[in-house]
């Protein structure tokens, strides 16, 4: 009897299979995902790379998390902390989400890192570097796919260190500014000739150009995201300080704003964790895909979220689709054993990604129009400055 | 910090507050002459600025952008002012506010709908790319310089069609009673849309003159705008004459103040102290600054005798 009825249920399962397409040990017949971006607003763009960059991944894994069905939520924050919330607590308690990524901005992240991790929903920050949830907060239910907010202004300073004198650095008057310049000068031990914090959203600085054209120095170094940066790059290729003080960047050129500046980006220097001319086939395919799909080239933004939808299909088949067994999930994650376009990389204790960082410049390219080449590795396996106040161990 | 920087600043503010007067004179038209409060002046500020990166991508020249953003601007001001400003003349400054409050929202969702969440390029013109030496060893960029021309022509143009034309002479009577105007035959309903248009004309003008030097992109004119109503309460609303020298005001002030202020501060407070909280009272500069205006001339410097 008892055999009969387990061959019923055996035959039953073969049944159901290719139905449903699961492997039988699934509990829930489909995963869940959510991507909570900054969609709309002014800094709308940011999460708009990003969430195109996850699609993307989506289409690469055919529509299918880890080989099962996969139901895909949008959720807005608008860049705001209090709508972040709301949106979360829709994707945990209406969508009941398996997994959560997204979020552009550290302030949104901070206002809703704690309902995912309360309730045992696994966050992927596909851009949000809030330096907090590196050190002393960091999660077993949180990963990062991009970078801890210091990271790139460290590489910036290291790319800078014995090779320029007397750097004006220039930055937002707010918390992260001050985070990119400490993170800068963590590296970078040259003279400081001066150090300017500007009003968060300025757009003239003729005023600031005035002042460091003055005092001469050897190069700038400056983080303005968004408007700020554009404006400023603008005004100091128009007042013609390019040709005499060389400007290097963290935030403020990627393919995401190359064609707002036109040729005026041409000459500037920046860092990023990711090398657009690698060679590497899993580079190659996300670039060729990613214009075919959206006709422009992708952005650093992009690979962020491209990852992190590679990065939950990786710890869902970890756990050969049980999605009740965390560990297993979490485990999966943790070997970062995916095909990103940034190349390899692993996870640090804290679930920050240790990768390299590429000092790239912006040139004319072929057609004249400016395009981004890599000058150098300035850090092989870069690991952020937090992770030693991070008590997870793995 | 040397006598030739001083100047520089100096020039920089005078530069900076003449682009502000390009950006209020058609707010404070608006407000002083038709008595609306046009909060989506900022909107057709950045649709200004929209439209001549679109001009410019299509015909690659920034005087044909021009010419094209004289009537695009005034269409979409009249289209504006027919289809939600007219039935709200007689109704209280509150509903004006929220309409136009509510163009805002449309205007920056909408251009994301049509031109996409990007910012748009927007090439300096050849012509005035360059840079001059005014000062030795300082070049300066020669369409700052243009945008000081446009800003006083732009005055000039407003003072004679106001003070010297029939048109102007019917608007300034129309401004200081209606009713009479109205019983002597005279088209008002004509006459506020004439001068909506201009509004939007100024603003569309000050977008085109902006889009070059910031960045083109959805929410750009929620700052100006913030900083055009300042400008016209200190300079006195509806008074052309007070938003010139208000603007130029507020421009060295805000620009000598924030140079200065975080370099002056070093000499007392610690250097730490001195580069955070030098910038953030600087920018608090224009409004004590405003706060004092208004205390002791509450209806601004040059308050306007009609309305």
């Amino acid at each position: 009897m008892k055999i009969k009825l387990l061959a019923f249920a055996a035959l039953g399962a073969l049944m159901l299979q290719p139905l449903t397409g699961t492997p039988s040990v699934a509990q829930d017949k489909e995963v869940r995902v959510g991507f909570l971006g900054g969609l709309s607003g002014g800094r709308g763009i940011f999460g708009k790379v990003q969430k195109e960059g996850f699609e993307l991944a989506l289409d690469h894994l055919g529509g299918k998390i880890g080989g099962l069905p996969t139901k895909y939520v949008v959720a807005d924050t608008q860049n705001k902390p209090d709508v972040g919330r709301q949106q979360m607590d829709k994707l945990i308690k209406q969508d009941k989400v398996h997994f959560v990524a997204g979020i552009t901005w550290s302030n949104v992240l901070a206002a809703v890192y704690k309902q995912a991790l309360d309730n045992k929903v696994f966050l992927i920050s596909t851009n949000a570097g809030w330096s907090q949830l590196s050190g002393k907060r960091c999660n077993p239910y949180f990963f990062r796919a991009s970078w801890n907010n210091d990271d790139t202004p460290e590489a910036m300073g290291q790319a800078l260190q014995g090779q320029v004198e007397n750097v004006w650095l220039l930055a937002p008057n707010y918390q992260a500014g001050k985070d990119m310049v400490s993170g800068f000068t963590r590296y970078y031990k040259g003279k400081i000739a001066g150090t300017t914090f500007f009003k968060l959203g300025q757009t003239d600085f003729q005023a600031e150009l005035s002042q460091i054209r003055a005092a001469k120095p050897g190069s700038i170094f400056t983080f303005a995201p968004g408007g700020m940066g554009i404006a400023l790059i603008k005004q100091y290729k128009a007042a013609g300080l390019d040709k005499t003080i060389p400007i290097n960047t963290a935030f403020v050129v990627d393919y995401l704003t190359l064609a707002a500046f036109g040729k005026s980006a041409i000459g500037n220097r920046h860092a990023s964790f990711w090398d657009p001319t690698s060679i590497n086939p899993a580079n190659v395919r996300f670039i060729e895909d990613y214009k075919k799909k959206y006709g422009k080239h992708p952005t650093m933004y992009s690979v962020q979220g491209y990852d992190a939808a590679l990065l939950m299909d990786l710890g869902v088949r970890a756990a050969k689709g049980n999605l009740s067994d965390h560990d297993a999930i979490r485990a999966g994650m943790r070997t970062a054993n995916i095909n990103s376009p940034r190349g390899g990389f692993q996870f640090n204790n804290n679930h920050n990604p240790i990768q390299n960082y590429y000092l790239r410049e912006v040139v004319a390219g072929k057609d004249g129009n400016p395009t981004i080449v890599t000058r150098k590795t300035v850090f092989r396996g870069h690991k952020d400055a937090y992770h030693t106040q991070c008590s997870m161990t793995w | 910090m040397s006598t030739l920087l001083v100047l520089e600043q100096t020039l920089n503010g005078i530069q900076f507050g003449v682009f502000l007067f390009l950006i209020s004179a058609g707010l404070t038209l608006v407000l002083g002459i038709m008595n609306v409060v046009n909060l989506a002046h900022g909107a057709l500020f950045m649709m200004g600025a929209y439209f001549a990166s679109t001009f410019v991508a299509w015909t690659g020249s920034f005087f044909i952008a021009f010419l094209l953003i004289i009537p695009s601007s005034v269409i979409l001001g009249i289209i504006i002012e027919m289809l939600t400003l007219r039935p709200l003349y007689l109704r209280d400054h509150m509903d004006q506010v929220l309409a136009t409050f509510g163009l805002i929202l449309f205007f920056n969702e909408g251009v994301k709908l049509v031109w996409g969440v990007d910012p748009q390029p927007m090439p300096t013109p050849e012509l005035f790319a360059g840079n001059v030496e005014i000062f030795p060893d300082a070049p300066y960029p020669v369409f700052r310089l243009f945008i000081i021309g446009v800003g006083l022509l732009v005055a000039a143009v407003i003072y004679f069609l106001i003070a010297k034309t029939k048109v102007g002479m019917l608007i300034r009577a129309g401004a200081s009673n209606t009713q009479m105007i109205r019983a002597m035959g005279v088209n008002i309903r004509f006459l506020n849309t004439f001068v909506f248009g201009l509004g939007a004309f100024f603003a569309g003008l000050a977008g085109l003159m902006a889009a070059p030097i910031i960045s083109v992109e959805s929410g750009m004119g929620d700052e100006m705008l913030i900083l055009a109503f300042v400008v016209i309460v200190i300079g006195g609303i509806g008074s052309v004459r007070g938003a010139l020298v208000a603007s130029v005001i507020i421009g060295v002030f805000e620009v000598v103040g924030r140079s200065m202020l975080p370099i002056a501060m070093q000499k007392i407070f610690p250097l730490e102290i001195a580069q955070t909280a030098g910038p953030a009272i600087a920018s608090m500069l224009i409004y004590i600054l405003m706060a004092g205006v208004l205390f002791f001339k509450p209806q601004g410097l040059f308050p306007a005798r009609t309305g």
